[in-house]
C-alpha cells in the first residue's frame, strides 16, 4: 500500500516537468525532425513532400544536381567543432589552476570568489559582448593602449579574427567549465594527496596519477557543458567574427531568419544535435569508466 | 632509531588565536619497537605523527631518523610509510595497483613490482583479491590493502593515524593481535596512534600518553597501567578508584590514612609520614569482597558476562567505589552490605594530588 501511495506522489511531483518538456521541447524537437526531411516552400515555410536534398545540400551537393561537390557547409561544421574543442582547451586551461587555489582559500573567500564567477549573469551577454567590441576594435581600448605605451605603432586587427571569436567563447564560457571542475577540485580527498606523497610520489607524480584521475569526472562535466553550446553558439561569432567569421550556428539562423530554408535549417539543426549527442555518450561513457571512487 | 627532541608546533586558529599542538615534546623510538601515542583527540598525537611524515612543519625541535635530520625533507623523500585513518586508497585504481603504487612511483619494474605485490597482498590474507576495485572490498580488507601498500617499499618506519577506528569490535580485536604479530615479522618500528587505551595496552612495547600537546607519561602497558604519574593518566588508562586521603597514624609496614569523609585505607608504610595528603589509586579489579575491608552498600551491577562491575557506596560516604569480581551464584545483589578486600601493596599513590 505504501509504495502505491508513494508512485502516486511521485507521479504528482513529476507530472508538471514532464508536461511541460513534453510541449516545450519533445514535441519541437520532433517538427524540426520531420521538417529536415520535407520540400522547402518557394516563399518560406515548407510543402509536405519527402525531400532528402536538405542533407545532400549539407553534405556537399547542390539541391538535386550531384555533379557539383562542394561541401562548404562540412567545412563550416567542422570548422565550429574545432572552435568548440579550441574554447574547451582554453577553459580548462584557465579554470584548472584557479579552481584549485580557489579550492584552498578559506571559506569566506571561496564564497567571494564563487560570486565573482557568477557575476557576468547579472548582465545581459549581447551588452558584455559589444563591451568586448568595443575593446577590440582598431580604435578600441587595447588597440589606443598598446599604441600609448608605444608597443604597437599601428592599430592591430583583432575584431572579426577567429582569435576574436574564440576569445568570445571562452569570456562566454568560463563559469560553466569553472563550476564543475571547482566542485570535482573541492571533493578532492587530501588524504589521497598525501597518501600518494607519503609513497614517495612526487609532486608531478602525485598530480599526473591521483589528483588528475580524480578530478576527471569534473574535467568531463565541464568539457561537456562548455562543448555544446560552443558548437551551436551564433551570438558570438555574430557580434566578434564578422561575416569572416561564420559558424554552424550562424548559418542555422541564417536559414530560419533571412533564406526563410527552414527544411535546410532543420536538417543543420539535427547534425550538429547528433554530433554533440556523439560527443555526449562518448563523454559520459569516459566518465563512468573514470568514476570508480571508493 | 627515531629522535624527536623539544617538537614544538603552534596553530592559529581563524580568529586569530594560538593552539600548542605539540610543547617540547620529547621521544626516542628504538628499532624494531612498537610504540602507541596515546591520548584524547586534540592531545597532538596525530600532529606528532604528521611531524614525522613530513606532512606538518614544527615551529621548532628537531626529528632525525638514524642520525639523519628529517625536518627539511619533503614527505615523499622519507624512509618512513603511513597506514592513513581513512586508508586514503586510490579509487581510480586496481587493489594491485594500489599496493604497488610505492614501486611505480620509484620506477620498479613491472615484473618485480607485481611479485612484491603478491607477496604483500600475501602478507594480509588477500592474495586473489588483486584485480578488485578499493570500493568493491570491505571495511577490514580496505585495512588490509592500505597496510599492504604501506609496507610494500620496506620502510625503516611505519605510522599508523587510528586505522582501526572505524573497524568494528571483533575485527579490531582480531587486527591487534595480527598488527603485532605483523610488526614482529616484518622487524620495523611501527609507531600507532590512538585514543583506544584498550588498543594501547594490547598492542604496544611502549605507551606514551599525551594530552595538551605534552606527554604526561612513556612507559611500558604494565607500567603505564600499574604505576600512572598522574591522575590523568590513571583516568585515562582504564577505570578506576582515586581515594583523596589523610595519614593518620603508621603502624609498622603499614600506614593507615583516611578520606575527608572517613573511610579508612592501609598503604604500604615505606615513604608515607603523618599528616601527609595523598592521592590513592586502587584498580577495581585489585578489590574484592571479604571479610574485611572498607565497608558498604552494593547501590548497582552491571553485568559484562564473564565479569560482573558493582558499584558501593562507602559507609563512611563519598564517591562510589568500582568493583569488578568474578560473575556466579554467590555475586555480591544490589542492596547488600559488603566488605571490600584489598591488598595494601597493590595500591598506587600518584605523583602528583
Amino acid at each position: 500500500m505504501a509504495l502505491r501511495r508513494d508512485s502516486v506522489v511521485l507521479g504528482v511531483l513529476l507530472a508538471p516537468v514532464t508536461i511541460f518538456l513534453g510541449v516545450f521541447f519533445l514535441v519541437p524537437l520532433l517538427i524540426i525532425a520531420v521538417f529536415s526531411f520535407l520540400t522547402p516552400g518557394l516563399y518560406g515555410g515548407v510543402e509536405w513532400s519527402f525531400y532528402h536534398w536538405n542533407y545532400g545540400r549539407i553534405f556537399g551537393w547542390a539541391d538535386g544536381i550531384e555533379e557539383i561537390y562542394e561541401p562548404v557547409y562540412l567545412q563550416i561544421l567542422f570548422r565550429s567543432l574545432a572552435f568548440g574543442v579550441l574554447t574547451v582547451a582554453l577553459c580548462l586551461v584557465l579554470c584548472y589552476p584557479v579552481a584549485f587555489w580557489v579550492a584552498r582559500l578559506p571559506e569566506r573567500a571561496r564564497l567571494f570568489f564563487l560570486f565573482l564567477v557568477a557575476l557576468p549573469f547579472f548582465s545581459s551577454l549581447i551588452v558584455r559582448l559589444y563591451a568586448w567590441l568595443l575593446i577590440l576594435k582598431p580604435s578600441g581600448v587595447l588597440n589606443e593602449t598598446l599604441i600609448a605605451l608605444h608597443i604597437i605603432r599601428e592599430p592591430i586587427e583583432l575584431l572579426y579574427t577567429p582569435a576574436a571569436v574564440v576569445l568570445g567563447m571562452v569570456y562566454v564560457m568560463v563559469p560553466f567549465m569553472f563550476l564543475p571542475l571547482y566542485a570535482a577540485i573541492d571533493n578532492l580527498d587530501r588524504s589521497l594527496v598525501e597518501a600518494s606523497m607519503d609513497l614517495g610520489a612526487n609532486r608531478r607524480q602525485t598530480f599526473l596519477k591521483v589528483i588528475l584521475p580524480q578530478t576527471i569526472p569534473g574535467i568531463i562535466g565541464g568539457s561537456v557543458i562548455v562543448f555544446i553550446p560552443s558548437v551551436g553558439n551564433f551570438v558570438v561569432p555574430d557580434v566578434l567574427g564578422g561575416a569572416k567569421g561564420l559558424m554552424v550556428g550562424n548559418l542555422v539562423e541564417q536559414q530560419f531568419l533571412s533564406a526563410r530554408n527552414w527544411p535546410f535549417g532543420s536538417a543543420l539543426s539535427m547534425l550538429i544535435m547528433s554530433v554533440v549527442l556523439a560527443v555526449l555518450l562518448l563523454a559520459t561513457a569516459r566518465a563512468r569508466k573514470a568514476g570508480g571512487q571508493a | 632509531m627515531l629522535e624527536i627532541r623539544g617538537a614544538r608546533r603552534i596553530f592559529t586558529t581563524p580568529e586569530g588565536g594560538k593552539v600548542t599542538a605539540l610543547d617540547r615534546v620529547d621521544l626516542n623510538v628504538d628499532e624494531n619497537e612498537f610504540v602507541t601515542l596515546l591520548g584524547p583527540s586534540g592531545c597532538g598525537k596525530t600532529t606528532l605523527l604528521r611531524a614525522i611524515s613530513g606532512f606538518e612543519m614544527l615551529d621548532g625541535g628537531t626529528v632525525r631518523l638514524e642520525g639523519a635530520d628529517l625536518s627539511k625533507l619533503a614527505p615523499f623523500r622519507r624512509p618512513i610509510n603511513t597506514v592513513f585513518q581513512s586508508y586514503a586508497l586510490f579509487g581510480h585504481m586496481s587493489v594491485a595497483r594500489n599496493v604497488g603504487y610505492a614501486l611505480e612511483v620509484r620506477g620498479v619494474d613491472r615484473a618485480a613490482r607485481e611479485r612484491k605485490v603478491s607477496d604483500a597482498l600475501e602478507t594480509v590474507g588477500l592474495s586473489d583479491m588483486g584485480s578488485r576495485r578499493p570500493s568493491q572490498l570491505s571495511g577490514g580488507q580496505r585495512q588490509r590493502v592500505a597496510l599492504a601498500r604501506a609496507i610494500i617499499a620496506e620502510p625503516r618506519l611505519l605510522l599508523l593515524d587510528e586505522p582501526l577506528s572505524a573497524l568494528d569490535r571483533n575485527l579490531r580485536q582480531q587486527m591487534q593481535l595480527e598488527l603485532k604479530a605483523l610488526q614482529a615479522r616484518l622487524g620495523i618500528a611501527f609507531i600507532f596512534v590512538t585514543h583506544d587505551q584498550e588498543e594501547a595496552l594490547t598492542m604496544s612495547d611502549r605507551v606514551v600518553v599525551m594530552r595538551e600537546g605534552r606527554i604526561e607519561q612513556i612507559g611500558t602497558p604494565r607500567e603505564i597501567y600499574r604505576h600512572p604519574r598522574n591522575r590523568f593518566v590513571t583516568e585515562f588508562i582504564g577505570e578506576t578508584n582515586i581515594f583523596a586521603l589523610t595519614v593518620d597514624r603508621i603502624e609498622g609496614d603499614l600506614a593507615r590514612a583516611r578520606t575527608a569523609e572517613g573511610t579508612c585505607l592501609s598503604l604500604p608504610a615505606a615513604g608515607r609520614s603523618r599528616g601527609e595528603a595523598v592521592t590513592a589509586v586502587l584498580r577495581p579489579e585489585s578489590l574484592h569482597p571479604g571479610a574485611e575491608g572498607i565497608a558498604g552498600t552494593v547501590m548497582r551491577s552491571v553485568y559484562l558476562g564473564s565479569d560482573l562491575v558493582i558499584f558501593v557506596r562507602p559507609e563512611a560516604g563519598g564517591a562510589e567505589i568500582r568493583v569488578t569480581t568474578r560473575d556466579g551464584a554467590d555475586a555480591p545483589m544490589t542492596g547488600d552490605a559488603i566488605n571490600l578486600a584489598y591488598d595494601p601493596a597493590v595500591i598506587h599513590i600518584l605523583e602528583d594530588r
